[in-house]
Protein backbone atom coordinates (compact mmCIF):
# COMPACT_ATOMS: atom_id res chain seq x y z
CA UNK A 1 0.00 0.00 0.00
CA UNK A 2 1.81 3.19 -0.97
CA UNK A 3 1.82 5.94 1.46
CA UNK A 4 1.95 8.61 -1.39
CA UNK A 5 0.34 8.14 -5.03
CA UNK A 6 -0.76 10.99 -7.99
CA UNK A 7 -2.61 9.77 -10.86
CA UNK A 8 -2.58 11.84 -14.12
CA UNK A 9 -1.23 15.19 -12.15
CA UNK A 10 -1.70 18.31 -14.05
CA UNK A 11 -0.86 21.64 -12.89
CA UNK A 12 -1.58 24.65 -15.30
CA UNK A 13 -0.37 28.63 -14.19
CA UNK A 14 -1.72 31.79 -15.77
CA UNK A 15 1.28 34.43 -15.90
CA UNK A 16 1.18 37.52 -17.85
CA UNK A 17 3.84 38.54 -19.54
CA UNK A 18 5.38 41.96 -19.90
CA UNK A 19 8.13 43.39 -22.32
CA UNK A 20 10.95 45.69 -21.48
CA UNK A 21 10.92 49.27 -21.82
CA UNK A 22 8.29 51.91 -20.91
CA UNK A 23 6.75 50.75 -24.57
CA UNK A 24 6.27 47.54 -23.06
CA UNK A 25 4.97 48.64 -19.63
CA UNK A 26 1.87 51.08 -21.03
CA UNK A 27 1.45 48.00 -23.82
CA UNK A 28 1.29 45.65 -20.18
CA UNK A 29 -0.94 48.38 -18.61
CA UNK A 30 -3.98 48.17 -21.36
CA UNK A 31 -3.41 45.09 -22.61
CA UNK A 32 -2.58 42.15 -20.44
CA UNK A 33 -0.65 39.08 -22.51
CA UNK A 34 -1.73 36.01 -20.68
CA UNK A 35 0.28 32.74 -21.33
CA UNK A 36 -0.88 29.34 -19.79
CA UNK A 37 1.94 27.21 -18.22
CA UNK A 38 1.79 23.77 -17.70
CA UNK A 39 4.14 23.14 -14.81
CA UNK A 40 3.01 19.51 -14.53
CA UNK A 41 1.45 16.88 -16.93
CA UNK A 42 -0.06 13.82 -16.45
CA UNK A 43 2.25 12.70 -13.57
CA UNK A 44 2.12 9.71 -12.13
CA UNK A 45 3.77 7.86 -9.58
CA UNK A 46 4.00 5.64 -6.13
CA UNK A 47 6.02 6.13 -3.14
CA UNK A 48 6.02 3.19 -0.76
CA UNK A 49 6.32 3.93 3.36
CA UNK A 50 10.06 3.86 4.52
CA UNK A 51 11.16 4.78 1.12
CA UNK A 52 13.75 7.88 0.00
CA UNK A 53 13.33 8.87 -3.26
CA UNK A 54 14.85 11.09 -5.04
CA UNK A 55 13.15 13.39 -7.34
CA UNK A 56 15.72 15.03 -10.29
CA UNK A 57 15.06 17.65 -12.77
CA UNK A 58 16.59 20.76 -14.05
CA UNK A 59 15.26 23.96 -12.88
CA UNK A 60 11.67 24.81 -14.03
CA UNK A 61 10.93 20.81 -14.41
CA UNK A 62 7.90 21.06 -12.09
CA UNK A 63 9.86 19.28 -8.58
CA UNK A 64 8.59 22.26 -6.40
CA UNK A 65 5.42 22.49 -7.97
CA UNK A 66 4.60 18.88 -7.58
CA UNK A 67 5.89 19.01 -3.89
CA UNK A 68 3.46 21.64 -2.93
CA UNK A 69 0.67 20.07 -4.55
CA UNK A 70 2.04 17.01 -2.84
CA UNK A 71 2.08 18.84 0.35
CA UNK A 72 -1.48 20.23 0.04
CA UNK A 73 0.41 23.84 -0.37
CA UNK A 74 -1.49 24.66 -3.89
CA UNK A 75 -4.09 22.86 -5.43
CA UNK A 76 -4.05 20.44 -8.64
CA UNK A 77 -5.55 21.52 -12.23
CA UNK A 78 -6.36 17.89 -12.88
CA UNK A 79 -5.21 14.39 -10.99
CA UNK A 80 -5.61 13.31 -7.71
CA UNK A 81 -3.30 12.75 -5.00
CA UNK A 82 -3.18 10.66 -1.79
CA UNK A 83 -0.90 11.30 0.87
CA UNK A 84 -1.05 8.93 3.82
CA UNK A 85 -4.74 8.54 3.03
CA UNK A 86 -5.62 11.85 2.41
CA UNK A 87 -6.14 14.29 -0.25
CA UNK A 88 -3.59 17.37 0.78
CA UNK A 89 -6.26 19.73 -0.76
CA UNK A 90 -8.44 19.27 2.36
CA UNK A 91 -5.38 20.37 4.67
CA UNK A 92 -7.22 18.07 7.18
CA UNK A 93 -5.31 18.74 10.76
CA UNK A 94 -4.52 14.82 11.02
CA UNK A 95 -3.14 14.93 7.49
CA UNK A 96 -0.90 17.99 8.59
CA UNK A 97 0.35 16.40 11.70
CA UNK A 98 2.14 13.56 9.63
CA UNK A 99 4.09 15.83 6.85
CA UNK A 100 6.57 18.32 6.49
CA UNK A 101 7.65 20.10 3.92
CA UNK A 102 11.44 21.90 4.49
CA UNK A 103 12.44 24.29 1.61
CA UNK A 104 16.19 25.21 1.68
CA UNK A 105 15.79 28.55 0.38
CA UNK A 106 13.01 29.45 2.93
CA UNK A 107 12.90 29.67 6.44
CA UNK A 108 10.05 29.24 8.73
CA UNK A 109 12.47 30.62 12.19
CA UNK A 110 11.77 33.71 13.18
CA UNK A 111 14.24 35.55 11.87
CA UNK A 112 15.05 37.46 15.24
CA UNK A 113 14.82 35.09 17.69
CA UNK A 114 16.80 32.40 18.70
CA UNK A 115 15.57 29.07 17.21
CA UNK A 116 14.30 27.55 20.68
CA UNK A 117 11.31 29.95 20.18
CA UNK A 118 10.56 28.90 16.87
CA UNK A 119 10.45 25.31 18.58
CA UNK A 120 8.57 26.29 21.20
CA UNK A 121 6.03 27.68 19.18
CA UNK A 122 6.15 24.89 17.00
CA UNK A 123 5.71 22.49 19.96
CA UNK A 124 2.55 23.94 21.50
CA UNK A 125 0.82 24.46 17.83
CA UNK A 126 1.07 20.47 17.98
CA UNK A 127 0.07 19.97 21.41
CA UNK A 128 3.28 18.80 22.62
CA UNK A 129 3.90 18.79 26.35
CA UNK A 130 6.60 20.34 27.75
CA UNK A 131 8.61 16.95 28.73
CA UNK A 132 8.03 15.78 25.51
CA UNK A 133 9.30 19.33 23.12
CA UNK A 134 12.57 19.06 25.86
CA UNK A 135 13.04 15.33 24.80
CA UNK A 136 12.53 15.89 20.75
CA UNK A 137 14.92 19.00 20.73
CA UNK A 138 17.50 17.25 23.28
CA UNK A 139 17.46 14.11 20.97
CA UNK A 140 17.11 16.00 17.44
CA UNK A 141 19.80 18.69 18.23
CA UNK A 142 22.19 15.78 19.25
CA UNK A 143 21.90 13.78 15.64
CA UNK A 144 22.32 16.99 13.94
CA UNK A 145 24.77 18.35 16.11
CA UNK A 146 23.52 21.85 17.37
CA UNK A 147 24.16 22.85 21.28
CA UNK A 148 24.49 26.74 21.69
CA UNK A 149 22.98 27.87 17.94
CA UNK A 150 20.03 27.32 19.61
CA UNK A 151 20.03 29.77 21.94
CA UNK A 152 21.66 32.60 19.69
CA UNK A 153 19.14 35.00 17.26
CA UNK A 154 18.16 33.32 13.83
CA UNK A 155 19.95 35.87 12.43
CA UNK A 156 23.23 35.62 13.80
CA UNK A 157 23.81 31.62 12.51
CA UNK A 158 25.57 30.77 9.80
CA UNK A 159 23.81 29.01 6.97
CA UNK A 160 24.98 25.54 7.99
CA UNK A 161 23.92 26.06 11.60
CA UNK A 162 20.20 27.58 10.14
CA UNK A 163 19.57 24.78 8.18
CA UNK A 164 19.90 22.54 10.54
CA UNK A 165 17.50 24.47 12.93
CA UNK A 166 15.19 24.43 10.19
CA UNK A 167 15.13 20.86 9.76
CA UNK A 168 14.58 20.63 13.71
CA UNK A 169 12.05 22.94 13.89
CA UNK A 170 10.40 20.55 11.00
CA UNK A 171 10.55 17.39 12.62
CA UNK A 172 9.68 18.56 16.16
CA UNK A 173 6.68 17.06 15.55
CA UNK A 174 7.97 14.06 14.26
CA UNK A 175 6.62 13.68 11.01
CA UNK A 176 6.18 10.12 8.98
CA UNK A 177 6.24 12.08 5.22
CA UNK A 178 8.97 14.57 4.27
CA UNK A 179 9.01 16.63 1.80
CA UNK A 180 12.27 18.78 1.49
CA UNK A 181 13.39 20.77 -1.05
CA UNK A 182 16.76 21.06 -1.96
CA UNK A 183 17.56 20.69 2.13
CA UNK A 184 21.31 21.36 1.67
CA UNK A 185 21.55 24.30 -0.61
CA UNK A 186 24.34 26.34 -0.19
CA UNK A 187 25.68 24.41 2.62
CA UNK A 188 29.35 23.32 2.67
CA UNK A 189 30.62 19.74 1.84
CA UNK A 190 30.55 18.97 5.84
CA UNK A 191 27.49 20.40 6.68
CA UNK A 192 26.23 19.08 3.90
CA UNK A 193 27.45 15.27 4.54
CA UNK A 194 25.51 16.13 8.19
CA UNK A 195 22.62 17.11 7.12
CA UNK A 196 22.68 13.47 4.62
CA UNK A 197 23.57 11.49 7.49
CA UNK A 198 20.62 12.88 9.64
CA UNK A 199 18.12 12.49 7.16
CA UNK A 200 19.45 8.91 6.73
CA UNK A 201 19.36 8.17 10.22
CA UNK A 202 15.67 10.14 10.80
CA UNK A 203 14.37 7.69 7.97
CA UNK A 204 15.32 4.42 9.82
CA UNK A 205 14.39 5.37 13.00
CA UNK A 206 11.26 6.09 12.39
CA UNK A 207 10.21 4.53 9.03
CA UNK A 208 9.47 8.00 7.40
CA UNK A 209 8.83 8.15 3.87
CA UNK A 210 11.32 10.99 2.07
CA UNK A 211 11.15 12.62 -1.46
CA UNK A 212 14.04 14.73 -1.63
CA UNK A 213 14.82 17.19 -4.36
CA UNK A 214 18.52 18.53 -4.86
CA UNK A 215 21.11 19.88 -7.70
CA UNK A 216 23.56 18.39 -5.33
CA UNK A 217 23.40 15.13 -6.77
CA UNK A 218 25.77 13.88 -3.55
CA UNK A 219 22.54 13.76 -1.29
CA UNK A 220 20.53 11.63 -4.36
CA UNK A 221 23.34 9.32 -4.66
CA UNK A 222 24.17 8.98 -1.07
CA UNK A 223 20.22 8.84 0.19
CA UNK A 224 18.19 7.42 -2.77
CA UNK A 225 17.75 4.25 -4.00
CA UNK A 226 15.14 4.92 -6.73
CA UNK A 227 14.61 8.36 -8.53
CA UNK A 228 12.01 10.35 -10.35
CA UNK A 229 13.28 12.05 -13.20
CA UNK A 230 11.16 14.89 -14.30
CA UNK A 231 11.64 17.25 -17.24
CA UNK A 232 9.03 20.12 -18.43
CA UNK A 233 6.52 19.06 -16.09
CA UNK A 234 6.60 15.13 -17.49
CA UNK A 235 8.27 12.31 -15.28
CA UNK A 236 10.58 10.76 -17.84
CA UNK A 237 12.21 7.99 -15.53
CA UNK A 238 10.95 6.51 -12.58
CA UNK A 239 13.04 3.64 -11.11
CA UNK A 240 16.02 2.29 -9.19
CA UNK A 241 19.10 4.56 -9.60
CA UNK A 242 21.39 2.46 -10.59
CA UNK A 243 19.76 0.86 -13.65
CA UNK A 244 19.29 4.73 -14.34
CA UNK A 245 23.27 5.13 -14.55
CA UNK A 246 23.00 1.72 -17.04
CA UNK A 247 20.87 3.30 -19.09
CA UNK A 248 22.40 6.63 -18.82
CA UNK A 249 25.68 5.40 -19.89
CA UNK A 250 26.49 1.97 -21.55
CA UNK A 251 29.92 2.10 -20.58
CA UNK A 252 31.82 1.65 -17.71
CA UNK A 253 35.28 3.60 -16.77
CA UNK A 254 38.32 1.49 -16.54
CA UNK A 255 41.57 2.82 -15.31
CA UNK A 256 44.85 1.24 -16.05
CA UNK A 257 47.92 1.46 -14.47
CA UNK A 258 50.87 -0.06 -16.32
CA UNK A 259 54.61 -0.90 -15.59
CA UNK A 260 55.43 0.20 -19.13
CA UNK A 261 54.49 3.41 -20.36
CA UNK A 262 55.62 2.98 -24.22
CA UNK A 263 52.28 0.48 -23.75
CA UNK A 264 49.64 2.79 -22.29
CA UNK A 265 49.76 4.30 -26.71
CA UNK A 266 48.17 0.80 -27.58
CA UNK A 267 46.22 0.18 -24.46
CA UNK A 268 44.24 3.54 -25.44
CA UNK A 269 43.11 1.69 -28.53
CA UNK A 270 40.85 -0.68 -26.49
CA UNK A 271 38.45 1.98 -25.55
CA UNK A 272 36.88 5.18 -25.84
CA UNK A 273 39.99 7.43 -24.13
CA UNK A 274 38.85 9.51 -21.43
CA UNK A 275 42.67 10.18 -20.08
CA UNK A 276 45.81 9.21 -21.26
CA UNK A 277 49.05 9.90 -18.67
CA UNK A 278 52.43 8.66 -19.03
CA UNK A 279 51.73 4.50 -17.18
CA UNK A 280 47.66 5.82 -16.24
CA UNK A 281 45.02 5.66 -18.81
CA UNK A 282 41.37 5.99 -18.67
CA UNK A 283 38.93 4.11 -21.24
CA UNK A 284 35.52 3.88 -21.33
CA UNK A 285 34.14 0.15 -22.55
CA UNK A 286 31.08 -0.50 -23.22
CA UNK A 287 29.45 -2.92 -20.84
CA UNK A 288 28.85 -6.03 -22.74
CA UNK A 289 32.34 -6.23 -24.16
CA UNK A 290 33.91 -5.52 -20.88
CA UNK A 291 35.11 -8.88 -19.80
CA UNK A 292 36.63 -9.74 -23.20
CA UNK A 293 38.43 -6.67 -23.73
CA UNK A 294 39.50 -6.68 -20.09
CA UNK A 295 40.69 -10.37 -20.74
CA UNK A 296 42.91 -9.03 -23.88
CA UNK A 297 44.01 -5.95 -22.04
CA UNK A 298 45.85 -8.41 -19.00
CA UNK A 299 47.22 -10.89 -21.70
CA UNK A 300 49.01 -8.70 -23.57
CA UNK A 301 50.12 -5.97 -21.66
CA UNK A 302 51.98 -5.26 -17.94
CA UNK A 303 49.14 -4.00 -15.08
CA UNK A 304 50.14 -3.20 -12.43
CA UNK A 305 46.57 -1.96 -11.17
CA UNK A 306 42.96 -2.15 -12.65
CA UNK A 307 40.11 -0.20 -11.18
CA UNK A 308 36.31 -0.11 -12.86
CA UNK A 309 33.84 2.51 -12.02
CA UNK A 310 30.77 3.48 -12.98
CA UNK A 311 30.98 6.97 -14.19
CA UNK A 312 29.88 9.46 -12.15
CA UNK A 313 25.54 9.84 -12.01
CA UNK A 314 25.93 13.72 -11.48
CA UNK A 315 27.82 14.14 -14.91
CA UNK A 316 25.50 11.66 -17.23
CA UNK A 317 22.31 13.37 -15.53
CA UNK A 318 24.15 16.91 -15.84
CA UNK A 319 24.84 16.01 -19.37
CA UNK A 320 21.20 14.62 -20.21
CA UNK A 321 19.66 18.17 -18.22
CA UNK A 322 22.34 20.21 -20.17
CA UNK A 323 21.11 18.79 -23.75
CA UNK A 324 17.32 18.45 -23.03
CA UNK A 325 17.68 15.39 -25.12
CA UNK A 326 15.42 13.94 -23.04
CA UNK B 1 -11.07 25.42 25.84
CA UNK B 2 -8.90 22.77 26.64
CA UNK B 3 -5.39 23.19 28.10
CA UNK B 4 -3.75 22.70 24.79
CA UNK B 5 -5.33 25.52 23.54
CA UNK B 6 -4.37 27.81 26.17
CA UNK B 7 -1.33 26.92 26.80
CA UNK B 8 -1.39 27.38 22.58
CA UNK B 9 -2.38 30.97 23.26
CA UNK B 10 -0.09 31.79 25.73
CA UNK B 11 3.12 30.31 23.62
CA UNK B 12 1.64 32.29 20.57
CA UNK B 13 1.31 35.87 22.61
CA UNK B 14 4.64 35.12 24.28
CA UNK B 15 6.48 34.46 21.42
CA UNK B 16 5.03 37.80 19.39
CA UNK B 17 6.02 39.81 22.77
CA UNK B 18 9.30 38.15 22.56
CA UNK B 19 9.55 39.57 18.48
CA UNK B 20 7.45 43.17 19.65
CA UNK B 21 10.27 43.68 22.13
CA UNK B 22 13.23 43.41 19.41
CA UNK B 23 10.86 46.54 17.76
CA UNK B 24 10.37 48.56 20.32
CA UNK B 25 12.63 51.32 18.87
CA UNK B 26 10.30 50.97 16.17
CA UNK B 27 6.96 50.81 18.42
CA UNK B 28 7.48 53.80 20.07
CA UNK B 29 7.80 55.94 16.94
CA UNK B 30 3.89 54.01 15.89
CA UNK B 31 2.70 55.00 18.95
CA UNK B 32 3.87 58.56 18.72
CA UNK B 33 2.49 58.92 15.06
CA UNK B 34 -0.62 57.80 16.51
CA UNK B 35 -1.57 61.60 17.83
CA UNK B 36 -4.02 62.68 15.39
CA UNK B 37 -6.62 62.62 17.68
CA UNK B 38 -4.49 65.35 20.03
CA UNK B 39 -3.89 67.49 16.95
CA UNK B 40 -7.51 67.79 16.44
CA UNK B 41 -8.22 68.03 20.05
CA UNK B 42 -5.79 71.39 19.44
CA UNK B 43 -7.76 72.49 16.14
CA UNK B 44 -11.60 72.12 17.34
CA UNK B 45 -10.18 74.17 20.88
CA UNK B 46 -8.67 76.76 19.34
CA UNK B 47 -11.20 77.20 16.42
CA UNK B 48 -14.05 77.39 19.30
CA UNK B 49 -16.70 75.99 16.84
CA UNK B 50 -18.12 73.83 19.51
CA UNK B 51 -19.01 76.39 21.82
CA UNK B 52 -22.21 76.92 19.54
CA UNK B 53 -22.89 73.28 20.08
CA UNK B 54 -22.80 73.21 23.03
CA UNK B 55 -19.24 71.17 24.15
CA UNK B 56 -16.88 72.73 26.42
CA UNK B 57 -13.06 72.12 26.43
CA UNK B 58 -12.95 69.84 29.00
CA UNK B 59 -15.89 67.51 26.83
CA UNK B 60 -13.38 68.13 23.61
CA UNK B 61 -9.92 67.26 26.00
CA UNK B 62 -11.41 64.20 27.57
CA UNK B 63 -12.92 63.22 24.00
CA UNK B 64 -10.17 63.44 22.03
CA UNK B 65 -7.44 62.09 24.67
CA UNK B 66 -9.96 58.76 25.29
CA UNK B 67 -9.89 58.55 21.04
CA UNK B 68 -6.16 59.01 20.93
CA UNK B 69 -5.94 55.66 23.72
CA UNK B 70 -8.56 54.21 21.73
CA UNK B 71 -6.47 54.02 18.79
CA UNK B 72 -3.39 53.19 19.54
CA UNK B 73 -5.29 49.87 21.03
CA UNK B 74 -7.26 49.59 17.52
CA UNK B 75 -4.00 49.89 15.09
CA UNK B 76 -4.13 46.76 12.64
CA UNK B 77 -1.65 46.68 9.54
CA UNK B 78 -2.66 42.60 9.27
CA UNK B 79 -3.00 43.51 5.59
CA UNK B 80 -0.16 45.08 4.73
CA UNK B 81 2.15 41.80 7.02
CA UNK B 82 -0.84 39.28 4.99
CA UNK B 83 0.64 40.64 1.65
CA UNK B 84 3.99 40.66 2.58
CA UNK B 85 3.85 37.18 3.69
CA UNK B 86 1.61 35.93 0.32
CA UNK B 87 4.36 37.38 -2.08
CA UNK B 88 7.77 36.51 0.20
CA UNK B 89 6.20 32.91 0.49
CA UNK B 90 5.96 32.99 4.33
CA UNK B 91 2.73 31.91 4.35
CA UNK B 92 3.66 28.45 3.13
CA UNK B 93 4.58 27.31 6.46
CA UNK B 94 1.65 28.60 8.07
CA UNK B 95 -0.15 26.77 5.86
CA UNK B 96 1.01 23.74 7.04
CA UNK B 97 0.67 23.32 10.23
CA UNK B 98 -3.08 22.61 12.04
CA UNK B 99 -3.83 26.56 13.25
CA UNK B 100 -5.53 28.49 11.51
CA UNK B 101 -3.24 31.12 10.08
CA UNK B 102 -5.69 34.18 11.64
CA UNK B 103 -4.48 33.58 15.08
CA UNK B 104 -0.74 34.56 14.25
CA UNK B 105 -1.74 37.51 12.82
CA UNK B 106 -3.84 38.41 15.64
CA UNK B 107 -1.47 37.36 18.37
CA UNK B 108 1.28 39.59 16.64
CA UNK B 109 -1.54 42.76 16.97
CA UNK B 110 -2.09 41.82 20.44
CA UNK B 111 1.10 41.21 21.32
CA UNK B 112 2.66 44.73 19.81
CA UNK B 113 -0.84 46.42 21.95
CA UNK B 114 1.23 44.42 24.97
CA UNK B 115 4.47 46.18 23.65
CA UNK B 116 2.87 49.60 23.49
CA UNK B 117 1.33 50.35 26.14
CA UNK B 118 4.00 51.61 28.42
CA UNK B 119 4.94 54.22 25.81
CA UNK B 120 1.47 55.35 25.60
CA UNK B 121 1.31 55.52 29.33
CA UNK B 122 4.21 57.71 29.35
CA UNK B 123 2.73 59.78 26.16
CA UNK B 124 -0.49 60.15 28.62
CA UNK B 125 1.50 61.13 31.29
CA UNK B 126 3.15 64.38 29.76
CA UNK B 127 -0.39 65.33 28.09
CA UNK B 128 -1.55 65.28 31.84
CA UNK B 129 1.15 67.20 33.21
CA UNK B 130 0.67 70.27 30.51
CA UNK B 131 -3.52 70.05 30.88
CA UNK B 132 -3.80 68.94 34.59
CA UNK B 133 -6.62 71.23 34.95
CA UNK B 134 -8.49 69.63 32.15
CA UNK B 135 -7.91 66.12 33.88
CA UNK B 136 -10.88 63.43 34.51
CA UNK B 137 -11.68 60.41 36.53
CA UNK B 138 -13.62 57.64 34.85
CA UNK B 139 -15.24 55.36 37.09
CA UNK B 140 -13.24 51.47 37.15
CA UNK B 141 -16.36 50.20 36.47
CA UNK B 142 -16.75 52.35 33.15
CA UNK B 143 -12.85 52.06 33.03
CA UNK B 144 -13.26 48.13 32.75
CA UNK B 145 -16.16 47.89 30.07
CA UNK B 146 -14.07 50.80 28.47
CA UNK B 147 -11.29 47.93 28.05
CA UNK B 148 -13.56 45.51 27.03
CA UNK B 149 -15.35 47.82 24.37
CA UNK B 150 -11.64 48.44 23.15
CA UNK B 151 -10.29 45.16 22.21
CA UNK B 152 -13.54 44.29 20.52
CA UNK B 153 -13.33 47.08 18.75
CA UNK B 154 -10.15 45.95 17.80
CA UNK B 155 -11.47 42.75 16.96
CA UNK B 156 -13.49 44.16 14.52
CA UNK B 157 -11.07 46.20 13.20
CA UNK B 158 -9.17 43.76 12.56
CA UNK B 159 -11.62 41.08 10.63
CA UNK B 160 -12.57 43.79 8.38
CA UNK B 161 -8.74 44.14 7.24
CA UNK B 162 -8.60 40.55 7.21
CA UNK B 163 -11.40 40.07 5.01
CA UNK B 164 -9.57 43.27 2.90
CA UNK B 165 -6.75 40.99 3.14
CA UNK B 166 -7.99 37.79 1.83
CA UNK B 167 -7.99 39.85 -1.42
CA UNK B 168 -3.76 38.77 -1.89
CA UNK B 169 -5.14 35.14 -3.02
CA UNK B 170 -6.46 36.62 -6.42
CA UNK B 171 -4.90 40.07 -6.89
CA UNK B 172 -0.82 40.63 -5.16
CA UNK B 173 -1.44 43.98 -4.06
CA UNK B 174 -4.32 44.09 -1.73
CA UNK B 175 -2.50 46.51 0.55
CA UNK B 176 -3.87 49.25 -1.24
CA UNK B 177 -7.21 48.80 -0.39
CA UNK B 178 -5.97 49.86 3.35
CA UNK B 179 -5.83 53.89 2.51
CA UNK B 180 -9.46 53.00 0.61
CA UNK B 181 -10.84 52.14 4.36
CA UNK B 182 -8.95 54.74 5.84
CA UNK B 183 -10.82 57.33 4.35
CA UNK B 184 -14.34 56.31 5.89
CA UNK B 185 -12.72 55.33 9.30
CA UNK B 186 -11.46 58.61 9.53
CA UNK B 187 -14.54 60.67 9.04
CA UNK B 188 -17.31 58.26 9.98
CA UNK B 189 -15.02 57.00 13.25
CA UNK B 190 -15.21 60.28 14.97
CA UNK B 191 -11.31 60.42 14.70
CA UNK B 192 -11.43 64.06 13.03
CA UNK B 193 -14.70 65.49 14.70
CA UNK B 194 -16.93 64.25 17.49
CA UNK B 195 -19.98 62.63 15.92
CA UNK B 196 -22.51 65.01 18.32
CA UNK B 197 -21.15 67.85 16.13
CA UNK B 198 -22.35 65.85 12.92
CA UNK B 199 -25.38 66.81 10.96
CA UNK B 200 -28.48 64.38 11.91
CA UNK B 201 -28.45 62.39 8.40
CA UNK B 202 -24.70 62.03 7.98
CA UNK B 203 -24.30 61.08 11.86
CA UNK B 204 -27.54 58.69 11.03
CA UNK B 205 -25.49 57.14 8.03
CA UNK B 206 -22.43 56.71 10.44
CA UNK B 207 -24.36 54.63 12.33
CA UNK B 208 -25.29 52.12 10.12
CA UNK B 209 -21.54 51.15 9.55
CA UNK B 210 -19.13 49.63 12.01
CA UNK B 211 -16.95 52.57 12.13
CA UNK B 212 -18.70 54.85 14.76
CA UNK B 213 -17.97 51.62 17.23
CA UNK B 214 -14.65 51.02 16.94
CA UNK B 215 -13.64 54.40 18.04
CA UNK B 216 -16.46 57.28 19.24
CA UNK B 217 -18.17 54.42 21.11
CA UNK B 218 -15.25 52.93 23.37
CA UNK B 219 -13.72 56.67 23.49
CA UNK B 220 -16.93 58.07 24.90
CA UNK B 221 -17.22 54.83 27.59
CA UNK B 222 -14.05 55.86 28.61
CA UNK B 223 -14.43 59.52 28.73
CA UNK B 224 -17.04 59.43 30.91
CA UNK B 225 -19.79 60.85 28.11
CA UNK B 226 -23.29 59.92 27.76
CA UNK B 227 -23.36 57.28 25.86
CA UNK B 228 -25.77 54.18 25.23
CA UNK B 229 -23.42 51.09 26.46
CA UNK B 230 -26.31 48.53 25.58
CA UNK B 231 -26.38 49.85 21.85
CA UNK B 232 -22.72 50.13 21.44
CA UNK B 233 -21.18 46.61 22.56
CA UNK B 234 -24.40 45.35 20.68
CA UNK B 235 -23.14 46.80 17.55
CA UNK B 236 -19.42 45.85 18.39
CA UNK B 237 -20.54 42.04 19.02
CA UNK B 238 -22.99 41.77 15.57
CA UNK B 239 -19.88 43.22 13.27
CA UNK B 240 -17.58 41.08 14.99
CA UNK B 241 -19.72 37.80 14.43
CA UNK B 242 -20.43 39.44 10.43
CA UNK B 243 -16.99 40.02 9.68
CA UNK B 244 -15.84 36.63 11.09
CA UNK B 245 -18.49 34.65 9.31
CA UNK B 246 -17.24 36.65 5.58
CA UNK B 247 -13.28 36.24 6.87
CA UNK B 248 -13.72 32.87 7.59
CA UNK B 249 -15.73 32.04 4.32
CA UNK B 250 -12.90 34.45 2.59
CA UNK B 251 -10.12 32.74 3.96
CA UNK B 252 -12.54 29.01 2.62
CA UNK B 253 -12.52 30.67 -0.87
CA UNK B 254 -8.92 32.31 -0.97
CA UNK B 255 -6.07 29.46 -0.01
CA UNK B 256 -8.06 27.53 -2.94
CA UNK B 257 -5.85 30.30 -5.00
CA UNK B 258 -2.61 30.49 -3.07
CA UNK B 259 -0.04 29.81 -5.82
CA UNK B 260 2.93 29.36 -3.09
CA UNK B 261 4.89 32.68 -4.68
CA UNK B 262 8.51 32.61 -3.71
CA UNK B 263 8.50 29.24 -1.80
Amino acid sequence: MPIISARSVSKIYKVSEKAPGLKGTLKHFFERRIRIIKAVEQLNFEISKGEIVGFIGSNGAGKTTTLKMLCGLIHLSSGSIEVAGHNPEQRDRNFLRQITLVMGQKQQLIWDLPPMDSFRLNAAVYGLSDRETKRRINELSTMLELDNELYRPVRKLSLGQRMKAELLASLLHRPTVLFLDEPTLGLDINSQIRVRQFLAEYNYKYGATILLTSHYMGDITSLCKRVLLIHDGKLFYDGLLSDLTNKLSPYRLVKLSLTDSDSAHFVSQFGQLVEYDDHLVKLLIARENLTEVLTTILNQFKVKDIEVTDPPIEQLIGKLLKSGNI
Amino acid sequence: MKLKHLNLAYTLLSTQYALMLEYRAEIFLWAISGILPLIMYGIWSEAGVSIGLGIDSKWLFSYFVSAFIVRQFTAVWVMVSFEEDNLEGRLSPYLLQPIYPFWRYFSSHVAEQITRLPFVLLILTIIFIFNNQLFWFPSPFKVFLSIIAIFIAFTVRFLLHWIFAMICFWNDRASAIERLLLLPYLFLSGLVAPLDTFPEPIKNIALLTPFPYVLSFPAKLLAGHNVDIFNGFLNLILWAFVFFIIGFWAWKKGVRHYSGMGA
